[in-house]
C-alpha cells in the first residue's frame, strides 16, 4: 500500500518535450514508472526515450487510462495545461511548475475540487511511493532516487521539494523507509495541504508514522494541528521547523513564494507551540526526525 | 509589490470610489501650495511602504499653509522603517463620525480570496476579530464565478450595517474586490472607509500590494502609474550586494543562483534550495555562526552563475570563509557545484582548500563532485553527516582560525 500513487499507476508528462522534462521522463522511466507518454502541442508524432508525444490530453485519455499527469510546462501556460487535464478527466495533477500567478492556481484548484480532481503543488518536486511509482523529479536519477527513499512505514510531507528529500535520506538510513513521500509545494495557495492529504495516510495500512517539513507563513500547520486534534489520529506527527530566523524579519521574503511572515500566526513561534499543543513533535534537527518518530511508533 | 498610498488610491480613483482631496508634494513649498489649493484643515501624510505611519510621526495636521509647509519639512525629513519618503500626501480633512474596515486578500486554508469588512475601523482589525468577532465579517468569493454585488452586500451586511450605508459601502467593497482581481492583488485594503459628519462616505487611507510573479502581466498599469521594473519595492531597499547578487541570477536563465540577502557576520554562505536555505541559515545561527549572507541556490545553475555568486560572496569585506552546503539534491548536479564554487573562489583571487570551510551536497552526480574536491584539497562531506552537523563543523572552523 501507499498513497496516491502505486505500482499500477499511469500517467502523462505535459511538457515532456522541454529539456527539464526530457530528463524527468528518463528518471521516471528508469524507475520503473507507468509513463505513457506525454503532450506538447504541434509535436504529435514525436518520441521521448521511447514513449509518444501527443498535442491533447485527450488523445490519451480517449484512448487509454490515464490516472495521473505531471505538469512541467512554463508558467504563462502551466494553469491552462492544468485545466485541460481536469477537463479530459485526470484526477491527479502534479503541478511541478514554479511562478504560477496566485489567481491562476486559485482557479484550478476550484475547478479541480469541481471536479473531484486533486491537485500536488504546485511548486513542488512531486510525489513518490517507493519502489512502486514516482510522479516528477523528487529524488533525482533513478539510482540516486533509491538511495534517498528507501520502502517502509513513514509519510513524508513538505513545502520544500529539496527538503522532502532530505528527511527521506535520514529516515531511510534509519531504517523506518518511506511509504509515501508528497512534495506539497511552496507557494501560499496549493491543491492538497498537510491536514488534506492526513486522512489518505490514515487509511493507508503501510503508514505507522508521519514526518513533516514545515515554514513561516500561511496556516497550514494550524489546519493541521486543528485536524489532529479532531480526528484522534492513530498516526504520530513530527514535524521540523524551518526559517526561525525569519520570526525577528517581518515582510521580508526568504525561501518560497509562501514563506514570509505577516501577521502573529505566521511565526515560527507560534506554529510550534500550536503544533505541540495538538500532541505535535517538533524537531530542531532533521537528525531527531528518526528517533523522535521511532519512539512514538514504538509506543503504539 | 507594495503600493505607496496615493498610488493603491489612483487605482480606488478610477474605479470611482470616493476620496478625499489629495495633492502628492514632493518638496515642502508643494505642499504649502497644496493646503492653499485644498483650502481649511489638511492631512499630511508621510508616503512610506510601512504602517505605523501615525506612531512614527509620519503623520501630521496643518490649517494653514505655514503650517502645512513646516509639518512637511519635519515628515520628509524622516525615515520611516529604513525608508525615505517617497513624497507627502496632502488631503482634504473632515469631522469623521464612524470609521469602517474593508480589505480583500487571499485566504489559503479556504484557497479562494475573503472579504474582510468591519464597523469598527480604524484601528487593528486582528484586535477587533478577537475582541468584537461579532463586528468582523469573513465573506469568501470564488474565482470562476463573476464577482457579484450581493456577495459585497453580504459582507457589509452581517456586521448589522443597514440603511443607505449599506449600499454606499457595498458599491466600494465591489470595486476594491474588483481591484483585487484585475490586478492580481494579494491585498487590497481600506482603513478606515470614514462616514463624514455630513453623511458623505469616504476611503480615507488605502493599502494594496500586488503579487510579484504577476507583475509581468501588468505592466501597462505599472508605467502608466510610474512605477519601474527594478523598483522592487521590498521592505528594506537593496544593498549595493544584493544588487549585483540579482544581477548574478540574472545572467542565464538555468537555475537559480540568487534571492541573495545581506547580513554583516564573517561567514559566507552559499546554500540551497529554498527550504534547505531556510535549515542551513538557522544551523550556522544555532551552532553560534554570524553568517555574512542569505541566499538560494537550486535547479541545477550552470558553472558560470554558481562561480560568479560564490566570487561576490567569498569578496565580500568581512567574509573569512565560505561555506557550501544543500540538502540532498534531486536535479542539481554535484559535480557542477563543486566546479562552480572552486571556479568562484579562484577567479577572486583565493585557495579553494583554504577559503571553503565545508561542502556538503549530496546527491546526484556526487561521486565526480568528491573527486574534484578532493584534487583541490577542500574538505567536504556526504549525506552520513547531517546538515546540522555540517554547518557546526564550519562555524568551529572558522572559530578555531579565530582563536589561533
Amino acid at each position: 500500500m501507499s498513497i496516491l500513487i502505486d505500482r499500477d499507476s499511469t500517467f502523462i508528462i505535459q511538457g515532456i518535450t522541454g529539456r527539464e522534462a526530457v530528463t524527468m521522463a528518463r528518471e521516471l522511466l528508469d524507475y520503473g514508472a507507468r509513463l505513457l507518454g506525454g503532450v506538447t502541442p504541434g509535436r504529435k508524432g514525436r518520441e521521448v526515450h521511447g514513449v509518444p508525444v501527443e498535442d491533447t490530453v485527450r488523445a490519451f485519455t480517449e484512448q487509454t487510462r490515464v490516472d495521473g499527469s505531471i505538469v512541467v510546462v512554463p508558467p504563462a501556460f502551466a494553469a491552462d495545461a492544468v485545466h485541460e487535464a481536469i477537463e479530459a478527466g485526470v484526477k491527479l495533477v502534479v503541478v511541478v511548475t514554479e511562478r504560477i500567478p496566485r489567481r491562476q492556481v486559485a482557479e484550478f484548484v476550484e475547478h479541480a475540487e469541481q471536479e473531484g480532481a486533486r491537485i500536488i503543488g504546485p511548486n513542488c518536486l512531486g510525489i513518490i511511493s517507493p519502489g512502486k511509482s514516482r510522479m516528477g523529479g523528487i529524488g533525482g536519477s533513478a539510482d540516486a532516487t533509491r538511495r534517498a527513499f528507501l520502502p517502509g512505514s513513514v509519510g513524508v510531507m513538505s513545502r520544500s521539494g529539496g527538503m522532502t528529500v532530505e528527511i527521506a535520506n535520514a529516515l531511510s538510513q534509519a531504517g523506518l523507509g518511506i511509504s509515501t513521500a508528497c512534495s506539497i509545494g511552496g507557494d501560499a495557495i496549493i491543491g492538497s495541504t498537510y491536514a488534506e492529504l492526513m486522512p489518505l495516510f490514515e487509511a493507508d495500512g503501510e503508514t505507522r508514522g508521519i514526518a513533516i517539513y514545515s515554514e513561516p507563513g500561511g496556516r497550514a500547520e494550524a489546519a493541521l494541528a486543528e485536524y489532529m486534534e479532531a480526528s484522534s489520529s492513530r498516526l504520530p506527527v513530527v514535524a521540523f521547523m524551518a526559517g526561525r530566523f525569519m520570526d525577528a524579519m517581518p515582510g521580508m521574503r526568504f525561501g518560497h513564494a509562501g514563506t514570509i511572515v505577516e501577521g502573529r500566526e505566521d511565526t515560527t513561534a507560534e506554529k510550534i507551540e500550536r503544533m505541540e499543543r495538538a500532541g505535535i513533535s517538533v524537531a530542531d534537527r532533521i537528525e531527531q526526525i528518526p528517533s523522535l518518530l521511532g519512539e512514538r511508533m514504538e509506543a503504539r | 509589490m507594495r503600493f505607496y498610498e496615493f498610488e493603491a488610491k489612483e487605482l480606488l480613483r478610477r474605479r470611482g470610489v470616493p476620496l478625499p482631496e489629495s495633492r502628492l508634494a514632493r518638496t515642502a513649498a508643494e505642499a504649502a501650495a497644496a493646503q492653499r489649493d485644498l483650502g481649511g484643515a489638511v492631512v499630511l501624510k508621510s508616503q512610506v511602504l510601512s504602517g505605523g505611519r501615525m506612531k512614527a510621526g509620519g503623520v501630521r495636521f496643518a490649517e494653514s499653509a505655514d503650517e502645512a509647509r513646516d509639518a512637511a519639512e519635519a515628515i520628509l525629513a524622516l525615515p520611516i522603517s529604513g525608508q525615505e519618503p517617497a513624497g507627502v500626501l496632502v488631503e482634504q480633512k473632515g469631522d469623521v463620525a464612524q470609521e469602517y474596515y474593508a480589505a480583500v486578500t487571499w485566504d489559503g486554508r479556504a484557497k479562494r480570496p475573503v472579504i474582510i469588512f468591519s464597523d469598527m475601523g480604524g484601528i487593528d482589525i486582528e484586535e477587533v476579530a478577537e475582541t468584537h468577532p461579532e463586528h468582523v465579517s469573513r465573506t469568501h468569493v470564488s474565482t470562476l464565478r463573476p464577482l457579484s454585488d450581493y456577495q459585497a452586500k453580504l459582507a457589509v451586511a452581517r456586521t448589522g450595517v443597514t440603511g443607505g450605508d449599506l449600499n454606499r459601502l457595498a458599491r466600494i467593497v465591489l470595486q476594491l474586490a474588483r481591484a483585487f482581481r484585475e490586478h492580481d492583488l494579494t491585498l487590497a485594503e481600506i482603513n478606515p472607509i470614514g462616514k463624514l459628519a455630513d453623511g458623505g462616505i469616504l476611503a480615507l487611507d488605502a493599502h494594496m500590494e500586488m503579487e510579484a510573479e504577476a507583475r509581468g502581466a501588468h505592466r501597462g498599469l505599472l508605467a502608466d502609474l510610474g512605477i519601474a521594473d527594478e523598483d522592487t519595492r521590498q521592505a528594506r531597499p537593496p544593498t549595493p550586494f544584493e544588487v549585483a547578487g540579482a544581477q548574478v541570477d540574472a545572467q542565464d536563465t538555468r537555475g537559480v543562483a540568487g534571492n541573495v540577502t545581506e547580513f554583516s557576520g564573517s561567514l559566507g554562505l552559499v546554500i540551497g534550495a529554498g527550504g534547505g536555505s531556510l535549515t542551513l541559515f538557522d544551523a550556522v545561527r544555532s551552532a553560534g555562526g554570524d553568517p555574512a549572507n542569505y541566499c538560494e541556490v537550486g535547479g541545477n545553475p550552470s558553472v558560470r552563475k554558481t562561480a560568479a555568486l560564490t566570487r561576490l560572496i567569498v569578496s565580500k569585506p568581512g567574509v573569512e570563509k565560505i561555506a557550501v552546503m544543500m540538502n540532498v539534491v534531486s536535479n542539481t548536479r554535484v559535480d557542477i557545484m563543486a566546479r562552480g564554487v572552486i571556479k568562484g573562489v579562484i577567479d577572486a583571487g583565493f585557495d579553494p582548500a583554504e577559503k571553503i570551510a565545508i561542502f556538503r551536497i549530496p546527491g546526484s552526480w556526487e561521486e565526480e563532485g568528491f573527486a574534484i574536491l578532493r584534487r583541490y584539497g577542500v574538505e567536504y562531506v556526504d549525506r552520513s553527516v547531517s546538515m546540522h552537523e555540517a554547518a557546526r563543523r564550519a562555524v568551529a572552523k572558522l572559530a578555531a582560525q579565530d582563536g589561533g
